[in-house]
């Protein structure tokens, strides 16, 4: 094991390409904690978002992992790439005839984008466990570790995601297209949802509950969004005479399912790769 | 071979009766050579339960079990069986079967798109078969752990173009779970130990070549395959991997040569296989190829009175004539020295008189026009 994911390290680190982003990648993680000193003036009022209860344990874990799994699209450029590239440069038929079979392959792609995703979860365990003790109201040891679910639904997410665009890449073999691919992928999502919501199942819960089984989706099910969860966000909208009911938390059932998807796509690259002809 | 070397060993002690044994045996291995070694062994071992109980003289036993000993050691590299490759309603490679076995160079020799690549492809797990099967090492290994033991280059090189040589190596190394240690002395020997920091892209396609020769060497291979190595290179290129090659041939490496160069081919290799849109034409030593005697080029000033004699002659198949010079085909061994002296006998002086064996090239052309 150890053997694969050096091979595949080995690969990265000459990449510089792939260097720049994946350093980009951890430095955007780490911009969430400049959210913490946005300030503003708002009709006299200073405003300070860090004192919105933004950073409030259990709330930051909720929070993070959310704005933090939208910088997975560069990885996702890395992922893809490091698939196409492998096509492109034709480098996997070297590799193949240099004796690692197509099962070793997959794997040694499979485990660097799971060491992917677990560095990013620690990583982002780490800087959120660092605002929270900074800016959070509440600081007893129960209150910090619940919700600490979202980090494991923010792996899982990642590494579906991941597998997704690990497929991706051997199915398209080219990286633009790839990733061009994953775009229409989700607007095709979206529109099947739209069509099922407001023409077949009109004024019911069907759509959704179909739609909670296509990939993408399954993935951004995993952590919904936090946002009206926030208190002056709530009480805005009580305001406006508008209520919030939603469930925010990560169920078993969801991360099933996109774990699912993670095997059904790491099966599908290695059918397809076995299948082809080099 | 060894084993009819063994039997002209024994020859002035036999009786006939033995002899009978072994001619008789002979003539039965190498039949069933040509099927699967497995067959193969089992054939040795009741024809040494057979010996065992008709041969008497224990001396002879004890060597003849020696060298068929010998003759199993010889292990099979490579064995392929009936195999076969559809791309759609095209067959690139038809039934093919050859074994390839430790020691020779062996070159696989056809016209372009005659699936040479096609099957070293397949046996090199990049392509899947239709139909039929291969064997590494006699079946006793994946087909990727045996490909760690292979040095393989496949008609272009192919390596990490940011990365440079050392380090597109070194990822070889930890694919073929060697030590990194060889890097230089392998970059060394095919001329590029000074560029071993360049970045890929920036090699010349020769340079490149020669690092994929440096990249199959890594691992002190079993077998070296080779499709095309010279193609696409100038001729200080072709020259270079050439001598590369033939030093490695000569260090006792097995070869497997892909190549439509015939002169490329005929300077290394001792075994051909010849391959015409997938169906396999000849596979065997190179001067077996055509079961030939060679040929006469003669030239005399009594030209008419030489075709007269050469047509009245058993021993000479047919002869051409071509400008000044007569070429007459053998159909029986025979000699220089006795030609000319009988020619002499009837009064025909020669002013040129060449004994020539074909070349690979022509016997190419005619086992090729023939089918």
């Amino acid at each position: 094991m150890l053997r694969l994911l050096n091979i595949e390290f080995q690969k990265l680190k000459h990449n510089k390409a792939s260097k720049v982003i994946i350093i980009t990648y951890f430095v955007l993680i780490t911009f969430i904690a400049l959210i913490a000193s946005i300030e503003f003036n708002f009709a006299g009022i200073k405003f300070r978002i860090a004192d919105q209860g933004i950073f409030n344990f259990p709330y930051i874990w909720h929070f993070t992992t959310y704005i933090a799994s939208w910088a997975k699209l560069f990885l996702a450029i890395v992922i893809v790439s490091m698939m196409a590239n492998e096509y492109s440069h034709r480098t996997l038929k070297q590799n193949l005839i240099d004796g690692l079979s197509k099962k070793e392959f997959i794997a040694s792609k499979f485990l660097t984008v799971g060491v992917f995703a677990l560095i990013s979860t620690i990583f982002l365990g780490i800087i959120s466990m660092i605002l929270g003790i900074n800016f959070s109201d509440y600081n007893e040891v129960s209150i910090i570790f619940t919700d600490i679910e979202y980090l494991l639904a923010y792996l899982i997410k990642l590494v579906g995601f991941f597998a997704f665009c690990m497929f991706l890449g051997i199915l398209v073999k080219r990286s633009a297209f790839a990733l061009g691919f994953l775009f229409i992928w989700w607007v095709l999502e979206n529109i099947i949802f739209g069509l099922l919501k407001f023409k077949l199942f009109k004024g019911t819960q069907v759509a959704e509950s179909i739609v909670q089984f296509f990939p993408l989706e399954s993935m951004s099910n995993l952590i919904s969004e936090p946002f009206t969860r926030l208190n002056f966000i709530q009480s805005a909208a009580n305001q406006l005479g508008e209520q919030f009911q939603k469930d925010y938390a990560v169920h078993w059932y969801e991360l099933l399912i996109v774990l699912t998807w993670t095997a059904i796509f790491i099966y599908l690259s290695y059918a397809l790769l076995k299948k082809r002809d080099l | 071979m060894l084993v009819f070397f063994s039997t002209l060993i024994f020859l002035p002690y036999q009786t006939s009766l033995k002899l009978a044994i072994y001619k008789f045996w002979n003539l039965e291995f190498k039949k069933l050579k040509k099927y699967t070694s497995s067959l193969n062994l089992f054939f040795i071992h009741t024809t040494i339960i057979i010996l065992k109980t008709f041969v008497t003289k224990k001396s002879y036993c004890r060597l003849l079990l020696y060298n068929l000993q010998k003759e199993s050691e010889l292990e099979n590299i490579l064995t392929l069986n009936n195999l076969t490759k559809n791309f759609g309603t095209l067959t690139a490679v038809k039934n093919l079967s050859f074994t390839i076995k430790k020691g020779n160079v062996y070159g696989i020799l056809g016209p372009n798109g005659s699936g040479k690549s096609t099957t070293l492809g397949i046996v090199l797990n990049v392509v899947n078969s239709s139909s039929g099967d291969f064997t590494w090492f006699d079946g006793n290994t994946s087909t990727h752990e045996a490909l760690k033991k292979v040095g393989a280059i496949i008609e272009r090189p192919n390596f990490y173009p940011y990365m440079t040589a050392a380090q597109n190596l070194k990822l070889v190394c930890q694919i073929k779970e060697v030590s990194s240690e060889k890097i230089d002395e392998k970059l060394e020997i095919v001329g590029l130990l000074d560029r071993k920091d360049s970045k890929f892209r920036t090699f010349s396609l020769g340079m490149k070549q020669r690092l994929a020769i440096a990249s199959a060497l890594l691992n002190d291979p079993e077998i070296l395959i080779l499709d095309e190595p010279t193609n696409g290179l100038d001729p200080q290129g072709i020259h270079q991997i050439r001598k590369i090659i033939q030093k490695i041939a000569a260090q006792g490496t097995t070869i497997l040569l892909a190549s439509h160069l015939l002169d490329e081919v005929e300077k290394v290799c001792s075994h051909v296989v010849i391959i015409r849109k997938g169906v396999k034409l000849y596979a065997g030593p190179v001067d077996e190829m055509n079961a030939s005697y060679g040929f006469f080029e003669l030239k005399s000033n009594q030209k008419s009175a030489l075709i007269k004699w050469l047509s009245q002659q058993k021993e000479i198949k047919n002869y051409k004539e071509e400008n000044e010079i007569v070429t007459a085909f053998l159909a029986h061994e025979l000699d220089a020295e006795d030609l000319s002296r009988q020619l002499f006998k009837e009064g025909i002086v020669l002013t040129h008189l060449v004994k020539r064996k074909e070349s690979l090239e022509e016997q190419f052309l005619q086992l090729t026009d023939k089918q």
